[in-house]
């Protein structure tokens, strides 16, 4: 047990690292969110352009509900609704399984107060895969 | 096994069923006051009427509010409401000459078989009269004089009739249904999301809404109507507003102001 907990956490670590390797050309580091400046320039990086759209409020507006690393960094205030935006890559280890959840949280309990960003078209396709995306680098 | 399952389903569907079936305002009432009462033992019964401030989350912002009532941004308007009442006689047209009545409002008229708010009866005094009926700001205007003539008294809403329970039952919905692209219900944030945050923004409980309305709003910059909130409300889980003094906002206003039972009334008040 104590072994496999280790190699979880090394893991952990070499997709952490892979991460911040992954959007270092950004300029943008893990734990801070893009800036007005960076997502102006339509990011191609996934987790990036993900960002983009998860702290825009008549997009994602996430924050309203959701804390997450970088927002103390910005003007923007979070909500306390949902549950805290941490080791999501732990929490959700099946990425399809998380994208559905921003799809129709009321799927899995039809008492969440989350919007259904797919099923009611808050949401493009694209701008879920790219949340998704930024979501796991949490 | 599996059949003892089964029975034990089927006998808790029907309890269940029953329970439904002889849910009455009174027991929703019970049911929905002491929700409150469990989850927010810190405050005390009147003081719901206060609104968000009652909320020990936003005791930062009671300091302020509290300051701004020592001059209240509503009195020159109460004023203005004054003489309109006067000068119009309404309280001709009202038991009472319209002292000391709102906490009644909004009741069920059996002879117009509908639901009556003070903004339409004081519409229909006008009229009575050949006069032209008033609307938004100068009506929650009127309107706002019309309860302030009635602060402190305790909610009293007589939901007795048929019809009265029919449109109870239709607001009911409206405040449990989900609604809009957001997909939130009136429940979602008042009652499950009640003093917690959306964003920089505060959540208020479901009990005390309305005790204090018409109310001054400083994001109106005037006085506004309850109807005019919950349009606000509406927009903002993006769904169609509906018109003012519509018979769905009626109702929704019969289910909420008969949720606010004995708190005692507030308005006009000042929120932000």
């Amino acid at each position: 047990m104590r072994k496999s907990s280790t190699f979880i956490t090394t893991l952990g670590a070499v997709a952490l690292m892979m991460g911040g390797m992954a959007i270092a050309p950004q300029a943008v580091a893990v734990g801070e969110m893009p800036s007005k400046k960076v997502c102006k320039s339509k990011p191609k990086d996934p987790v990036v352009a993900g960002g983009c759209i998860a702290t825009d409020r008549k997009k994602g507006n996430c924050m309203a509900c959701h804390s997450f690393a970088g927002l103390e960094k910005t003007r923007l205030q979070s909500g306390n609704v949902g549950p805290p935006l941490v080791a999501m890559k732990q929490r959700f280890k099946d990425k399809k399984k998380l994208r559905a959840q921003i799809w129709d949280a009321t799927k899995a309990n039809p008492q969440s107060m989350m919007p259904p960003f797919g099923r009611h078209k808050i949401l493009s396709e694209k701008d879920i895969d790219l949340i998704t995306a930024w979501v796991l680098s949490l | 096994m599996k059949k003892l399952i089964i029975a034990v389903t089927a006998l808790g569907l029907l309890a269940f069923g029953s329970l439904s079936v002889q849910a009455s305002p009174q027991s929703d009432l019970k049911a929905f006051q002491g929700y409150f009462k469990k989850n927010f033992p810190k405050i005390k019964f009147d003081d719901f009427s206060n609104g968000l401030y009652a909320l020990p989350e936003a005791a930062d912002r009671r300091a302020e509010w509290e300051a701004i009532e020592e001059f209240p941004p509503y009195e020159l308007d109460l004023a203005k409401g004054k003489k309109f009442w006067e000068k119009n006689k309404l309280g001709t047209c009202f038991k009472n000459g319209g002292a000391g009545i709102a906490q009644n409002y909004p009741y069920w008229d059996k002879k117009k078989k509908e639901v009556r708010t003070a903004e339409l009866d004081i519409n229909a005094c006008l009229k009575r009269q050949g006069k032209k009926p008033i609307k938004k700001g100068k009506l929650a205007t009127v309107t706002a004089y019309f309860y302030n003539m009635a602060r402190g008294k305790r909610i009293k809403i007589d939901v007795s009739a048929p019809g009265a329970i029919a449109e109870y039952e239709k607001g009911k919905h409206f405040f449990w249904a989900k609604r809009g692209q957001l997909n939130f219900s009136c429940a979602n944030c008042h009652i499950s999301g009640a003093g917690k945050r959306v964003g920089g923004n505060i959540m208020s409980t479901a009990l005390g809404h309305g005790t204090g309305f018409p109310a001054y709003r400083s994001k109106w910059g005037g006085l506004g109507t309850i109807h005019r909130r919950y349009k606000g409300c509406n927009k903002q889980v993006r769904t169609a507003p509906l018109k003012q003094n519509n018979k769905t906002y009626r109702a929704l206003q019969l289910y909420e102001t008969y949720m606010n039972t004995g708190l005692p009334l507030t308005a006009p008040s000042n929120r932000f």
